[in-house]
């Protein structure tokens, strides 16, 4: 049991998992405190989410919702730790996410464009942000965590700014793509029958998946992964090595702009969501991409499944009681577990460090008894 | 008798797959100068980490006056007196030698810093020893031997009563060594314990009492310098006898395969250029020493000829090709090869791997690199042992280990192992003996010589005499960016040699 802790790849899991314990155990301690009746019942229907409900077929169908947010998230935490891999904070995914939301519906919307120019649009998009930062950040030696929050909000006005073109009437939304131009619509593939019908099941979940395992085999795999983590870990052997080692940074998040602006694609191309043209905060999914990426440990395959889990309980959080507490609950019980899943490298250092000593004082134990024997 | 000062007696302190130090035995006097000895990986940073604490030996107990004391963390071994100067120095660059003489020990009265209490003690302090510093400079405006000076005071102002010394001299010129010497000796009269870890052995001879040597985490033993000689503290060090001298044949230059014309290299502190309208000529198949105190524009030179910083003006052939304006990946491919003189800064990445290391320069080629951009791991691999072969670097899981828990040494050998199997036309090796043990220099130097003679022109560049003097075949000074001298290092002295690089001779130096 010892020696499986000491493998990193456990250890990433084991921390994660007492991460997500003590989440859950904090959110229900705070559910606690506002009104004790209900806290049992609300913490357990955040873990159970779709499993909430008694229908099979009903399940199936909640679950194929959790199931298509997740991709975006996926998409974004993607970003962050792609870049992180390099040495690079890339907050600005957040921004990025939101450009790709606003080349997307626009296309969609107002040229009538059909869903894989869309998608490739909201593509270019993030990566032409992820350029700005890069370049910023190569050039100008602008830390990239400044310049990207300032984009984020930039590229959230521009976006409210840009879509009230494209948006209903009388309310803040953008127009259904499905009444629109539905060609729009990321296909099905007949994957929705796979969930009961539900029709935001799309290409996107597989093309998802093959992405994350894109993104570990060029980071461990490939010259391209090779030479972008030697700049991220020591840029002057880079460049000593006659590395390019600017354009390194700058194609770092060119790339990693490319994938949070593919998740927005993969959430608003579906017709899941629509975007709200007076919202004033940038939207949350490339800050919980943040969690997510390192909830998984850092590694593209563990980010499948902590974006799931993140998507998981921000889903579950519709279905605290709201007789016992007011709605915005679930968001706080929410983002309380994934502030906690934040948390993942300094548990695994803890733990490293509670193994180490650990087996120094057995060591020390076998040695004293074997010294005692030794004078008999 | 008086009981020691501080005893280690019998430690031992065991990591996975290495004995770091085996039965270890340590006593200082009380007011001595004790020197510790030993290569790198020898155990000498283990020994000290636990005598601060850092790590609990399996085996051995440490004594303090006589009595057992226990250190579990840095602060028992503060608080027992212990103070230690490293060989990288922990202070604060913007704070002012004050502020950092003080910090963690700030005199305060209702939560307010009493600093002129603070100024008398430290002025009294640098008097008494005659360390000199300014209290009010900031670290980062003073030489590196007024920083050492103020790690010291830091000492001293903490009480501390067992000075640990780690490679002090590593990082000084020959003036302030000198000094640093008087200062040892100065803080020992008055009743001061010193332990000073080194491999220099001339500075050992000359200021300590006592020498303990270790060898591969063993103890050796230990001996009083009046009885001993340089030649038998090296073989107690290495376990053999070390040839000082660099053997070689006489040089037989060829073509020329450097030449560079009016090279002109800004610096990146101050306004001016450090290097000057820089000429000159290597030839293959002889080795040109660029020789010169530290901060002469040697480094900026380097990194104008290798790419790592733009020129100002200047002309660079190579072979007859022109590549003033090729790349650093350019020069590479055509045949420079280059030992850079921080292997930590720019030699490695300290998170790869060994093998990953070891083709830092060549991963693109068809060899390790598909036509679709896949790296071939097992080609990778295979390469790397037989780098690691041929070179004897050694290191605790072969191609897979980490480059950051190497030893100094085997790092070094693994830059050379790459840097010369790339078969280049110029090798430019700048300090690659920096800080390592004399049987890693004796191996170092035969590679160099032996790069030579396979028809290789060398360009070494060097602050260490000894190596300014036996492993060229011309030398060429450095002072103030500007080469001012050409000496011929089987007809000059380190008198004359000293001269040109503290500027006091120069000549017109046409290559």
């Amino acid at each position: 049991m010892k020696k499986a802790l000491k493998n990193p790849g456990v250890q990433a899991f084991v921390a994660s998992v007492i991460c997500i314990i003590l989440g859950l155990l904090i959110g229900y301690i705070v559910l606690l405190f506002i009104n004790p009746e209900g806290a049992a019942e609300s913490i357990i229907n955040v873990i159970k989410n779709f499993f909430t409900w008694s229908r099979a077929n009903k399940k199936l169908q909640q679950f194929g919702n959790t199931l298509s947010k997740t991709m975006p998230l996926l998409m974004c935490s993607l970003s962050i730790l792609f870049a992180y891999k390099v040495g690079l904070f890339n907050i600005g995914a957040a921004g990025q996410y939101v450009a790709g939301s606003c080349a997307c519906l626009y296309a969609a919307l107002a040229w009538g464009w059909g869903w894989l120019p869309c998608m490739i649009f909201a593509i270019v998009a993030g990566a032409v942000l992820g350029a700005v930062v890069g370049m910023l950040k190569s050039y100008c030696n602008v830390n990239e965590v400044i310049s990207g929050i300032m984009l984020n909000w930039i590229s959230l006005y521009l976006t409210n700014t840009l879509l009230t073109k494209v948006k209903e009437v009388a309310s803040p939304y953008t127009m259904y793509i499905k009444d629109v131009n539905p060609s729009a619509l990321l296909p099905n593939a007949g994957l929705d029958k796979l969930f009961n019908g539900n029709k935001y099941i799309t290409i996107a979940v597989p093309l998802a998946l093959f992405i994350a395992i894109a993104v570990s085999i060029i980071l461990n795999r490939t010259k391209l992964g090779y030479e972008l983590k030697a700049t991220g870990s020591n840029k002057n052997a880079a460049k000593y090595a006659g590395m390019a080692e600017k354009r390194n940074i700058v194609l770092t998040l060119v790339i990693a702009g490319g994938l949070a602006g593919l998740g927005a694609a993969m959430l608003y191309l579906t017709g899941y969501m629509r975007w709200e043209c007076t919202q004033s905060s940038v939207p949350g999914m490339g800050f919980n991409g943040i969690a997510a990426a390192f909830l998984g440990g850092l590694n593209p395959i563990g980010a499948i499944f902590a974006s799931f889990f993140i998507q998981h309980i921000t889903d579950g959080g519709q279905y605290v009681n709201t007789n016992f507490y007011s709605s915005q609950i679930s968001d706080l019980i929410s983002s309380v577990i994934i502030y906690l899943c934040g948390f993942v490298l300094f548990i695994k250092l803890t733990m490293t460090g509670m193994i180490n000593r650990s087996e120094e004082k057995k060591l020390q134990k076998i040695k004293a008894a074997s010294s005692e024997g030794g004078d008999r | 008798m008086e009981p020691y000062a501080i005893e280690m007696l019998h430690i031992t302190k065991r990591f996975p797959g290495i004995v770091a130090n085996d039965d270890i035995t340590l006593q200082l006097k009380k007011g001595e100068i004790h020197a510790l000895l030993g290569e790198n990986g020898a155990g000498k940073s283990t020994l000290m980490s636990v005598l601060f604490g850092l790590y609990q030996p399996e085996e051995g107990i440490i004594k303090k006056d006589g009595a057992e004391v226990k250190i579990n963390d840095p602060n028992d071994a503060n608080a027992l007196g212990i103070g230690m100067v490293h060989q990288h120095f922990k202070l604060v660059e913007c704070f002012t030698v004050l502020d950092n003489i003080i910090m963690g020990v700030e005199p305060c009265k209702m939560g307010f810093l009493q600093k002129k209490e603070a100024r008398e003690k430290v002025l009294a302090l640098s008097e008494k020893y005659g360390l000199k510093v300014d209290p009010d400079a900031k670290i980062e405006d003073i030489t590196v031997g007024m920083q050492q000076r103020t790690e010291i005071l830091k000492m001293l102002y903490r009480d501390n009563e067992i000075l640990i010394f780690d490679e002090p001299t590593a990082v000084l010129t020959p003036q302030e060594i000198s000094e640093l010497m008087q200062i040892m000796k100065s803080l020992a009269a008055e009743g001061k314990s010193i332990l000073f870890i080194s491999h220099k052995l001339n500075e050992i001879m000359e200021v300590a009492d006592r020498c303990s040597v270790l060898r591969k985490g063993k103890y050796i033993g230990t001996v009083n310098t009046k009885d001993t000689t340089i030649e038998e503290l090296s073989a107690m060090m290495v376990g053999r006898n070390v040839n000082f001298h660099v053997e070689k044949k006489p040089a037989t230059p060829g073509d020329v395969v450097l030449s560079i014309e009016n090279m002109t290299v800004a610096s990146k502190v101050h306004k001016n250029n450090a290097v000057k309208n820089v000429s000159l000529k290597v030839r293959a198949g002889e080795i040109v020493c660029i020789a010169g105190i530290d901060g002469n524009g040697q480094s900026e030179f380097v990194y104008g000829l290798s790419g790592l910083e733009p020129l100002v003006s200047g002309k660079i052939t190579l072979c007859g090709k022109d590549m003033t304006a090729s790349s650093i990946r350019q020069k590479s491919i055509l045949g420079i090869s280059h030992i850079p003189e921080d292997r930590h800064k720019h030699g490695l990445v300290l998170d790869y791997s060994l093998e990953d290391n070891l083709v830092l320069q060549t991963y693109f080629e068809p060899q390790f690199t598909s036509k679709w951009g896949f790296l071939l791991r097992k080609n990778i691999r295979e390469y790397a042992e037989k780098l690691i072969d041929q070179y004897d670097v050694r290191s605790g899981q072969g191609p897979a280990t980490t480059a950051r828990s190497m030893s100094g040494g085997n790092q070094q050998k693994a830059i050379i192992a790459r840097e010369i199997d790339k078969a280049p036309e110029l090798l430019i090796a700048v300090q690659p003996t920096r800080g390592l043990d004399v049987g890693a220099i004796e191996y170092i130097h035969k590679q160099l010589v032996a790069q030579r003679d396979a028809g290789k022109a060398v360009l070494l560049v060097s602050l260490e005499l000894d190596e300014v003097m036996d492993v060229p075949d011309r030398i060429l000074v450095m002072y103030e960016g500007e080469i001012v001298g050409e000496l011929d290092p089987k007809k000059t002295t380190q008198e004359e040699l000293g001269l040109y690089m503290a500027g006091a001779k120069r000549d017109e130096v046409t290559v």
